[in-house]
């Protein structure tokens, strides 16, 4: 029976385009529209598949504003057991090292054979903290999984992972860290029956103090954010209309004249 | 004549009991759900669904997966027993990307719930589980060529033979009757002037693989495309009497009280269309340049747009209040129905030509998604009760019957 964490990070929804930044520039995690972060979904979606081949259960885990309860509620409606949320006042705004130890002491208090995770997120976009939770947390670590095998019998664990000539396999002793990428496969649209049991499936929230580290955020964080700058207004999209033939005409004219063709 | 200031007796007609409504978290979250696999996986599959009138089993597949044709059914049968609102929930935001996928689980829920309603406890343990779990699919087949709105003139007969029944006759316009594993078919058990013509039919379910039983052909249709519409044939079709729903004789009414709990289902189909419409054509005006700028900005399309917007609005209001008070008992039931099919069905046919009208000629040609939806919007006019008989409905619920 495999018992398996997995780091979802509630993230701005791309699809919303209704992020609010704060008067210092910094995301209103509280205030913006938020899905669980992309890469994560794809390993929830390993955990999910390896704990339906083999049995056992995924707990996935946060750092994030009080109000990510109804994030987390979509990976349990995945088919997740249970969530647990770290959220602080004291954490908002906080840095890689910060959330790396914050996570690494919450895994600690959980029982697990591995923890999956992302290989980044999508609104930070650092793709240290999954290295440096394994790091803190004595794990060995195996980054860009494409596959994940777990052998409980032989208490090991062994991945793919693509190389610029074919895939390396990785093995490691669980327990174990692991971060993954879309290669792990799509995720699961959770089912209307998922949906309605995610309401009645527990979400722990923990704070600072309930993981010992009362004191541990510091005074300042190791970055400092200089400027928030939109993204320019994308050009319009052109729709070329026609025939197949037309249309990859007008396509290759199009590139050549804008020299994106040789 | 009544008198200025006089007080009108209040009919069983009058405003409903006070129920109020608003959408539950869970709602929401089933309905935003739909709505994300509606527009991811259903969407991209319309326009080919539409143009090889093809019944799409891959998106019948993908309702069952997701537990969405669970939705209707009892939770004590594999159901997910959900309330009459967010049925129509779904059937709305399925229907918003493609009407032929919102009729699957419209017509599921239909042909089911005389099983649900009055089915016995053997009966609704037989068909229920696989009907919810969508493994198997189910018609509803009352229409017949010369018997449409005067559902009582049906002449297919069933014959009390030994043990069971004999069905003999034909059926036609039945939705998803060609791929459906059971047909619910209504037919006379009585005859004889001195019957009672709303006591002649009874209820019985036929499984597809029995003898005799047959589909003549299928319709080709203006809309609904990918949903095939049947003609059934019975001939010497033999039942045992435990596949009969109901009492003998009560077929008509019970006909009648799946209508009360159906129609609002069509009603949602109309919103969702019209939804979908609205959609498209507030994109297109908002990249169409005409006179050198997006014809958005034009105060006679803006116009469309707003009047489009507010009257699915209010259809939308109408269908949802209507739906709490037929799962809260009114006593109006048949009303509420009849009233949010009438103004969803009437209102999905003019936002669709109006949507076409916003897309000009881009939006009488298959490019644009609007003349198929204009062309699914005409169906919410005449199943489940053409719109005349919804209006017979409501103003005999107004008047008395005399």
């Amino acid at each position: 029976m495999l018992r398996l964490v997995v780091l979802t990070k509630p993230v701005p929804d791309p699809a919303s385009g209704a992020e609010r930044l704060r008067p210092d520039g910094r995301l209103d995690r509280a205030a913006s529209p938020a899905v669980v972060n992309g890469n994560d979904e794809y390993a929830l979606e390993a955990a999910l598949k390896l704990t339906e081949a083999q049995g056992g259960e995924v707990t996935v885990l946060a750092m994030a504003p009080s109000n990510a309860t109804e994030t987390l509620r979509k990976a349990l409606a995945m088919g997740a057991q249970r969530g647990v949320l770290v959220s602080d006042p004291k954490l908002e705004g906080a840095d890689a090292p910060t959330t790396m130890r914050v996570l690494a002491a919450a895994i600690k208090t959980l029982e697990f054979d591995l923890v999956l995770a992302g290989v980044d997120t999508s609104d930070g976009g650092m793709g240290v903290v999954p290295a440096g939770i394994a790091v803190l947390a004595g794990l060995p670590y195996l980054s860009w999984a494409a596959s994940i095998e777990p052998d409980s019998a032989a208490g090991t664990v062994r991945i793919r992972r693509p190389s610029a000539t074919g895939f390396d396999v990785l093995e490691a002793k669980m327990p174990a860290l692991i971060s993954g990428t879309q290669a792990l496969g799509a995720p699961r649209y959770p089912s209307l029956k998922g949906i309605m049991a995610a309401r009645s499936k527990e979400v722990r929230t923990l704070s600072l103090a309930d993981l010992g580290l009362g004191e541990a955020v510091p005074a300042e964080w190791t970055t400092r954010l200089v400027a928030a700058v939109p993204p320019p207004a994308r050009a319009a999209t052109q729709v070329v209309r026609g025939s197949a033939a037309e249309g990859a005409k007008a396509i290759v004219e199009m590139l050549s004249s804008r020299g994106l063709l040789r | 004549m009544l008198r200025s200031g006089s007080v009108t007796a209040q009919t069983p007609a009058g405003p409903g009991p006070a129920t109020p409504y608003t959408l539950t978290e869970e709602q929401r979250l089933l309905r935003d759900a739909v709505r994300e696999l509606a527009d991811e996986r259903i969407a991209p599959r319309a326009a080919e669904i539409d143009r090889t009138a093809e019944f799409p089993w891959d998106v019948k597949d993908l309702l069952a997966k997701q537990d969405i044709l669970a939705l209707p059914f009892p939770a004590e049968y594999g159901g997910l027993g959900a309330d009459l609102l967010t049925v129509c929930l779904a059937i709305e935001q399925i229907s918003r990307a493609c009407a032929t996928s919102g009729l699957i689980l419209a017509v599921q829920e239909l042909a089911a719930l005389p099983i649900v309603l009055v089915g016995t406890e053997e009966q609704k343990r037989r068909w229920l589980p696989d009907l919810a779990a969508g493994k198997t699919l189910i018609a509803f087949a009352l229409t017949e060529a010369e018997a449409g709105s005067d559902v009582t003139a049906a002449r297919t007969t069933a014959r009390l033979d030994g043990d069971g029944y004999v069905i003999d006759g034909s059926k036609r316009f039945i939705s998803q009757g060609s791929v459906a594993d059971l047909i619910v078919v209504f037919a006379a058990t009585a005859s004889g002037k001195d019957v009672d013509r709303h006591r002649r039919l009874s209820c019985f379910v036929v499984e597809k693989d029995t003898p005799g039983f047959g589909v003549a052909r299928l319709e080709h249709k203006m809309g609904i495309r990918g949903s095939p519409t049947a003609e059934l044939t019975f001939s010497n079709v033999r039942v045992p009497a435990g596949n009969r729903i109901g009492a003998e004789g009560d077929g008509f009414d019970l006909a009648m009280r799946t209508f009360e709990r159906s129609r609002p289902g069509i009603a949602a189909q109309a919103v969702g269309i019209a939804q979908g419409a609205l959609e498209v054509a507030t994109q297109y005006a908002k990249e169409r340049k005409q006179f050198g700028r997006p014809i958005a900005q034009l105060q006679m399309i803006q116009a469309m747009l707003a009047d489009m917007d507010a009257s699915i609005e209010a259809a939308r209001q109408l269908l949802y209040k209507a739906c709490v008070e037929i799962e809260a008992g009114s006593p109006n039931a048949a009303r509420w129905a009849s009233m949010c099919k009438l103004v969803a069905g009437d209102m999905a046919m003019r936002v669709t030509t109006d949507a076409v009208q916003v897309l000009g000629g881009y939006g009488y040609i298959d490019e644009f998604p609007v003349e198929r939806m204009m062309r699914d919007a005409n169906i919410t006019h005449l199943y489940e009760g053409t719109q005349q008989i919804q209006r017979l409905v409501i103003a005999r619920s107004l008047l008395g019957r005399d």
